[in-house]
């Protein structure tokens, strides 16, 4: 991990000591997850984001809560790093109505737009097409804003991913779109399922600018993240990033994750973007150990308190059965 | 047509269009060829708005209809009112992940925080020998997902009404325009007039039957219910205008006086709009039925080519009469 030398491009120290504290933060969070489901306290579908820590932390300091992201079911840390608020969050993965979404979206459909986090979809590609409409509406209204369209390496190879890079183009829409590349769709291998050697080749048949960084690494992952942030708030068009990582974890909580060979998670492992960028800050004196010690705990003890509101806070009433699924006036004609 | 109080039901849907762009800034209008420079649409249905309304608020699309639906819903999470045209019902099929598991249940999932305010336009029927692939009606699919209205006017007045509520209204609601009397006249709508969401239409008062019908089969059931008075039939001729939500009140009150129904649609009948409005009617009104409700539909296969199959598919004015007359025989 070095920092790239481009004038400009690298993260100040304040910038580099908010993306760690993000990345730390998606770390806590998802080990606590694990072993609050794992003690049966909670029951989910939880699909780690373990390894991909960087990507939307460092992509994220560039954002503001004005600007939009579309994620997955795999996106907890997109939604962390973006801002989405820990008590709110687990909330909502408990399924209570002091969640996001009142407990009736659940994991894989967090929403919250006070944070610009607008979709959270089950549905592999899925992200993409809704993303185009977000930046269509800044680029009507000229607000600068950008939208952000996180996927996964398999969603390159369903057709939105196709007709949204297309439109996206076409258009000049200020939308980045970021393949997190964690070598695996749900069990299947990259190499398996994908015919191009890269994703980001898969940009040039769209005539955007498309580039395949180490998504592991916060300065190669910044630098991307502020090209592509920097052209489409100029009105310059989408960009494709691959931003290459690892996922340690199965494809879900519980998976057994036998497909994965195991000599290259353990690698990927050793290489765990999170202590190797917290002894990086402290090698340069961005940062003390005591600092970021602080930072740590400081985090603990807002998922101590958010895992405690969560499980104390109550369930939704079965009346939201029949609320949010039309606006409350507008059911006419129904009622006999 | 040189009667200037009517207009065909493809004018009354670009009047609905322009008046709600002119009033409106946040409506928009996209799908493949709406702009001027395509020719504001396959059949003319969007002439004009982009030359009005400019390259940002009217775009014609790839032939992308995934993301044509997911454009409108993002820029709809946004604040705008897009009105998507997927050119014809079966090319839903291509969107289906956008229209259902998306703009149907962003409200409900994000527990009220977002909603999509979209209209998708979109235009079918059979007559045209387009075959299997470009004229189903599929408005059950669509019914049957909570979280979309599903309109299908079968006039002029209603298809101005209906566009303009379906745009003010806050969820996604399917417009289905049906593509061989697109060039009907009937009476000019009010401008600004709107019709409400949910809301049947009785075209003709009568004692002995109810007629249900919606979109091209309304016409047909016009003629139908003509002729059954020159018999001495008096037949209640219901339009339904929209589909889902429908308007229970008036189909039930009227079917609770005549005692018999019939309910035509030209989407096929197992699994249909009729299977659920003849159920409705049985729960509610078994004890003053006279007769089974009966459901009049297309046939059960693809919708065919050769001419006579064509024309033959879907139910016609006799087989409307027909099906009057004996339920009214079952008494």
């Amino acid at each position: 991990m070095t920092a790239p030398t481009i004038t400009g491009v690298t993260p100040d120290a304040a910038t580099q000591r908010d993306i760690y504290r993000r990345m730390a933060l998606i770390k806590a969070n998802d080990e606590r997850a694990r072993k609050v489901i794992r003690a049966g306290k909670l029951v989910l579908p939880y699909y780690s984001p373990r390894g991909q820590e960087v990507i939307p932390s460092a992509l994220s300091v560039l954002l503001t809560n004005d600007d939009y992201i579309c994620t997955i079911y795999r996106g907890i840390h997109d939604m962390l790093a973006k801002g989405v608020p820990l008590k709110d969050l687990w909330a909502e993965l408990a399924g209570r109505v002091t969640g996001t979404c009142k407990g009736k979206g659940g994991p894989m459909h967090i929403t919250h737009p006070k944070s610009g986090v607008m979709v959270t979809t089950g549905i592999v590609g899925s992200s993409m097409p809704i993303a185009n409409g977000l930046a269509w509406a800044s680029q009507i209204k000229g607000d600068g804003r950008v939208t952000v369209a996180y996927f996964g390496d398999g969603a390159s190879n369903i057709g939105a991913f196709h007709e949204s890079l297309n439109l996206a183009a076409v258009w000049k829409l200020p939308v980045v779109f970021v393949c997190q590349n964690n070598e695996w769709g749900e069990h299947t291998a990259y190499e398996k399922a994908t015919s191009a050697r890269q994703i980001a080749d898969r940009a040039v048949g769209y005539a955007m600018p498309g580039a395949r960084v180490d998504g592991n690494d916060p300065f190669a992952m910044y630098a991307a993240a502020k090209d592509a942030v920097d052209r489409a708030r100029a009105g310059g068009g989408p960009t494709l990033i691959e931003a290459m990582t690892y996922r340690f974890h199965g494809h879900v909580l519980g998976d057994a994750d036998a497909y994965m060979d195991k000599a290259r998670k353990e690698a990927a492992v050793a290489a765990d973007p999170v202590p190797r960028f917290r002894a990086h800050l402290i090698a340069e004196g961005i940062a003390t150990e005591a600092e970021l010690a602080e930072v740590e705990a400081a985090i603990e003890a807002e998922l101590d308190e958010a895992v405690a509101h969560a499980l104390a806070s109550d369930y939704p009433t079965v009346e939201e059965l029949a609320c949010d699924v039309f606006a409350p006036e507008a059911v006419v004609g129904e009622a006999a | 047509m040189s009667d200037t109080s009517q207009i065909t039901i493809l004018q009354a849907i670009n009047k609905a269009l322009t008046d709600a762009m002119a009033e409106d800034d946040s409506v928009l209008v996209l799908g493949e060829e709406v702009a001027d420079p395509e020719e504001g649409g396959i059949v003319g249905v969007t002439k004009g708005l982009s030359t009005r309304f400019g390259p940002h608020r009217v775009r014609s699309t790839p032939i992308s209809e995934q993301a044509i639906i997911g454009a409108a819903i993002g820029a709809s999470l946004a604040g705008f009112k897009p009105v998507a045209e997927i050119m014809l019902m079966n090319f839903t099929t291509v969107a289906m992940d956008m229209i259902v598991n998306h703009a149907a249940k962003l409200r409900f999932m994000s527990g009220g925080q977002t909603h999509v305010p979209i209209v998708i336009r979109t235009m079918t029927g059979a007559g045209f020998g387009t075959g299997g692939q470009h004229c189903d009606y599929l408005e059950a699919w669509f019914a049957h997902t909570a979280g979309i209205k599903v309109v299908a006017p079968s006039n002029a007045a209603d298809a101005y009404g209906l566009m303009r509520s379906a745009i003010e209204d806050p969820d996604p609601v399917l417009f289905i325009e049906n593509l061989p009397t697109y060039w009907t006249p009937s009476a000019a709508p009010q401008p600004g007039a709107r019709v409400p969401l949910g809301k049947a239409s009785v075209l003709s008062p009568g004692q002995d039957v109810t007629v249900i019908a919606y979109a091209r089969m309304v016409q047909e059931a016009q003629a139908a219910v003509a002729s059954l008075k020159a018999g001495g039939i008096s037949a209640e001729l219901i339009d339904l205008r929209s589909v889902a939500p429908w308007d229970r009140r008036t189909v039930l009150e009227s079917v609770a006086r005549t005692g018999r129904a019939l309910v035509v649609h030209e989407a096929v009948t197992p699994f249909g709009v009729g299977a659920e409005i003849s159920a409705v009617i049985h729960e509610e009104l078994f004890s003053r039925l006279k007769a089974p409700v009966k459901r009049l539909g297309g046939a059960f296969c693809p919708v065919p080519f050769s001419k006579p199959l064509e024309t033959a598919f879907a139910p016609r004015a006799a087989d409307i009469e027909a099906a009057v007359r004996s339920l009214l025989a079952a008494a």
